[in-house]
């Protein structure tokens, strides 16, 4: 296949960036779209240019780091799918290809396509944990038998990756369901329950802290988010959010 | 000799008589004290945790952008605890005999045992940090079996076991990070460790994003940074995944231990192409249910590969399940390195089953069959049809194996549930690594090593679902204790400086490394190098390696990184985000260490667990182990060039277990 890709080049926060064009051939169906980017910078290198950085590790949909804006879809065409996921066969000969970043101002670029997402960890930070110390003497892990349903569905909401997909899809850049799938995975469950409060105002204040915008419920976001993070769950946080600011926790 | 420091007494008691003994730091006293734990996977963040719990000071280093996507996020299939849940006879020391027999007798018994002992304390502790396992319908907690063990002590999150143990971890990290114990830095590298006075008090850090170079001290030294797989290039590792922590840790002093045990997984997606970047595992709890195949005869293996014979058209009577025909006993649960081998020597005979010919079938068709017929007793269906069956059993394994029959048909374009997968082995994780004590720390005082990055529970082939164990058990379990004894004796000494003349011969060091490969006048990507490295090393330190192949493989390795130093091209610059550069310095420590693990390869004249020397052999070909001359952890002391290592031995002793052959018939 031979690709035009339009690739979003910035050296830094404070740069504006510009598209930068490039031409490919040599592409194939079974790479990956990571790999047809490493395809890019090897030739990039070889030319004796500075090659594209964009974020990435595992490579197999888990580690999050992946976050490339590709033909103004967060992940690129395809549902359920991280860009390292995303496979060439999408695409077709002679395709022009446009890869930006993630755009909100809470995560501001790093360089190129890669962004600076610690205000995720942030709002972790504020309240995303339960307060249970590592002595070797909790309770036995049998001691509290969970129902199968919450458990999976506290299961279901813990397998966000943290890859900010939703928050780049939001025309108002808002984090809702990334911060209500935490939210609801330990409100589901009872370990969850002794500070399901005072976790839910926490969390939501450091989000509006970290300049994430409003939830306006267009749902865009769940959408797109690679593992299917439920609109459910903000539903859920709003009702522990509404409760917890009534009760004056 | 190498001192273990494993202590008296009866197998069962020495953990608990050690921790008895052990010295404490009373809590104001740990407040005076800094830790530095480099890498945030299982082992690290719950290491950086625990350790901050106590009072310790910590700074915690990773180089991703946050320390939830440490590699561990990847792990699949389970974790193994001795909880005997299933009341199917398991118990702590069939934990522990399981893991030696399993590592081909080349793990330290104490450790193994202790291991087996805290596995049931780290479920509890994930459960109350509220990590979603798997439940049944009553709720308690499911488990699966996993290969080269007679019972199912498992236990998991579908597949996603290590993301949720490993979220579990961060929560915990989080958790101290908002209380100011644990200082974070992402985006950073460990560059090399500081040697002060004979001990370990810092590192030399570098700011990824920024490209300064940083000088941390601290009284203690944690490395949780890891496997070194990716020296093969190609492996089920992240991508960044590296040895460079330990391997600076090697230069300054610390032994690595039997460098060259490499685990290869049996089942995982088979290459496709050159530009391939990575190899996906399809984890090992699909083989509690999937079943092992290839063509019996070879015109059908030949046609499939043409692509003129469909695998569903083959008959029953002329597939052959290898593994089940080999190991009635434990049939498609073997062992992953009797696993490889097996899948190997059907594919060097010629039944391989995709255009390479390195593939085999790994077939759900009878496990949809059968938990769709159980579905239909269940539902009180009668005479089900055929159809409906296969639906129902079809919608089970989606249950249990959903996300990995999705990742295989998103890579492969086949799909799972109508058509058998296509598998082969691939490189996946190193059981060498720091050579540690039973406190975990390195021949240096005061470098401790946790998790895949030391060496030490897996003897020669690890178990599947014990790294995670492992992980968790050395950095919640182990070394929180056992670190505050050597800390006792540093409770007078203040702070530790960081502009001594070591940290800032150090600094200097990176520093001129650094521009020198950015200075470099060459025109060649380091992935070059990378990937021709990663074919001497699996052509000749993989699967099955000899003296000829091993030792030309030294001289090859040891030539292209003359040629790496001459010729690659490192392109932008010293002073900003460059992942070119960190990539270089990563594959040049490779460069490094692949040439060890086949010095390695080549001294250990035996064959155990995923070693196999092909001169060391039983006429049936299984691995064939020199008891009287091998029962020994190699330790190698860095002398200048890898080749020129020097080996020190710690002998093990098995007051516990038999030794024999292990047979899995
Ligand atoms: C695909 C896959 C599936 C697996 N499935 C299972 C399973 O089901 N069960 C099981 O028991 N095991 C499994 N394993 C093995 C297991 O996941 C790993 O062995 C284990 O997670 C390693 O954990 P760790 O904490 O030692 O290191 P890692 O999780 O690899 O973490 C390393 C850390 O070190 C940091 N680091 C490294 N070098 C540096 C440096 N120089 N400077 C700063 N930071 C650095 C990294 O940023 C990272 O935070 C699997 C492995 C793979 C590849
Ligand atoms: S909710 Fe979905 S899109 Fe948002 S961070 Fe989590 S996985 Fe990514
Ligand atoms: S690289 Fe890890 S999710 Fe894409």
């Amino acid at each position: 296949m031979n690709l035009t890709l339009k690739v979003w080049r910035q050296d830094g926060p404070e740069d504006k960036g510009r598209l930068e064009t490039h031409q490919l051939s040599g592409v194939t169906g079974d790479m990956s779209f990571l790999e047809m980017m490493d395809v890019l910078n090897d030739k990039i290198i070889r030319e004796g240019g500075d090659p594209v950085v964009f974020d990435h590790d595992c490579r197999e949909g888990i580690c999050g780091m992946c976050s490339m804006f590709i033909n103004g879809e967060a992940h690129g065409p395809g549902r359920g799918v991280t860009t390292c996921q995303l496979h060439m066969r999408s695409f077709k000969d002679g395709d022009t290809i446009t890869i930006e970043p993630w755009r909100a101002s809470a995560f501001p670029v790093v360089k190129d396509l890669a962004v600076d997402r610690s205000a995720f960890d942030r709002v972790i930070q504020a309240g995303g944990y339960v307060s249970v110390n590592t002595s070797g003497e909790t309770l036995d892990a049998n001691a509290i038998p969970i129902p199968k349903a919450d458990a999976d569905e506290a299961f279901n909401a813990a397998t966000c990756i943290g890859c900010g997909a939703c928050v780049a899809t939001c025309k108002n850049a808002s984090a809702m369901l990334f911060v209500s799938a935490k939210v609801s995975q330990f409100a589901l469950l009872p370990q969850g329950q002794p500070e399901r409060k005072r976790r839910v105002t926490r969390m939501v204040e450091q989000m509006d802290k970290e300049g994430f915008g409003n939830c306006t419920n267009t749902g865009a976001c769940a959408v797109e988010c690679p593992k299917g993070i439920d609109l459910s769950n903000i539903a859920r946080m709003n009702r522990d959010f509404l409760s917890s600011s009534l009760t004056g926790e | 000799m190498l001192d273990s420091k494993t202590p008296q007494g009866p197998l069962a008691d020495q953990w608990t008589n050690h921790k008895n003994n052990i010295r404490l730091v009373n809590p104001a006293n740990k407040r005076l004290i800094d830790v530095i734990v480099v890498g945030t996977g299982l082992a690290g963040s719950s290491a950086a945790a625990s350790l901050a719990e106590m009072g310790y000071n910590v700074k915690a280093f990773c180089f991703q952008d946050s320390p939830r996507r440490a590699h561990s996020i990847a792990a699949q299939g389970g974790i193994n605890a001795a909880k005997n849940y299933q009341n199917d006879g398991d118990s702590v020391h069939r934990l522990f005999y399981d893991t030696v027999k399993g590592g081909d007798y080349r793990s330290r018994e104490a450790n193994v045992h202790r291991l087996a002992e805290v596995s049931t304390s780290i479920i509890d502790q994930c459960v109350a940090q509220g990590v979603p396992f798997a439940r049944e319908y009553g709720g308690l907690l499911d488990n699966r079996s996993f290969g080269g063990v007679q019972v199912s002590r498992t236990f998991y999150a579908k597949g996603q076991t290590g993301q949720q143990l490993l979220l579990g971890a961060y929560s915990a990290l989080s958790r101290q990070i908002s209380k100011g114990k644990v200082k974070m830095y992402n985006r950073h590298e460990m560059m090399d460790v500081v040697i002060v006075d004979g001990k370990a008090r810092g590192i030399i850090a570098r700011n990824l994003v920024t490209g300064e170079i940083e000088r941390h001290s601290a009284h203690a030294v944690v490395l949780a940074s890891g496997g070194y797989g990716n020296v093969f290039f190609l492996s089920t590792n992240a991508m960044g995944s590296n040895v460079s922590a330990a391997w600076k840790a090697h230069k300054k002093g610390a032994y690595m231990a039997n460098p060259c045990f490499t685990q290869i997984h049996p089942t995982c997606i088979p290459v496709s192409g050159h530009y391939q970047s990575k190899l996906t595992l399809m984890s090992e709890s699909l083989r509690n249910d999937g079943r092992i195949w290839v063509p019996a005869k070879a015109e059908d293996a030949e046609a499939v590969r043409k692509g003129t014979l469909k695998p569903t058209d083959i008959k029953e009577e002329d597939r052959d399940y290898y593994l089940e025909r080999r190991y009635p006993a434990f049939g498609n649960l073997v062992p992953r390195d009797v696993a490889s081998r097996a899948a190997k020597e059907r594919c060097d005979a010629g039944f391989g089953v995709n255009d390479t010919g390195e593939a085999v079938f790994l077939d759900y068709a009878s496990a949809i069959e059968r938990y769709g017929k159980t579905e239909a007793n269940v539902m009180n269906l009668e005479n089900p049809s055929d159809e409906k069956v296969r639906e129902l059993g079809k919608a089970v394994v989606k249950a249990k194996y959903g996300n990995l029959f999705d990742m295989y048909r998103q890579i492969t374009d086949d799909n799972p549930y109508e058509t058998p997968m296509k598998i082969y082995p691939a490189v996946h994780y190193t059981m060498g690594g720091l050579w540690v004590d039973y406190n975990l720390m390195t021949t240096v005082p005061g470098l401790y090593a946790a998790g895949e990055a030391n060496f030490s529970d897996h003897g020669a082939n690890r178990l599947g679902a014990s790294a995670l164990m492992q992980g968790l058990a050395d950095g919640y379990f182990v070394l929180p204790y056992t670190i505050g004894d050597y800390l006792a004796d540093d409770i007078r000494t203040g702070a530790i400086a960081n502009d001594t003349p070591e940290f800032m011969e150090a600094e200097a060091a990176v520093k001129d490394r650094l521009e020198k490969f950015i200075g470099n006048d060459g025109d060649t990507p380091v992935d070059d190098f990378h990937r021709r490295l990663g074919r001497i090393m699996w052509n000749n330190c993989g699967m099955a390696r000899n003296r000829e192949d091993l030792t030309q493989a030294i001289e090859d390795i040891s030539a292209l990184r003359d040629e790496f130093y001459a010729k690659v091209r490192v392109p932008g610059k010293l002073n900003g985000y460059n992942p070119e550069l960190d990539k270089a310095g990563r594959v040049a420590d490779l460069l490094e260490l692949g040439e060890l693990m086949c010095k390695d390869a080549l001294e250990r004249e035996e064959s155990c667990g995923g070693h196999f020397r092909e001169e060391h052999q039983t006429e049936e070909g299984e691995a064939l182990r020199r008891d009287d001359e091998f029962t020994f952890v190699s330790a190698w002391e860095h002398k200048g060039a890898p080749k020129d290592a020097e080996l020190h031995k710690e002998d093990l002793v098995y007051d516990n277990i038999e030794l024999k052959q292990r047979s899995y018939k």
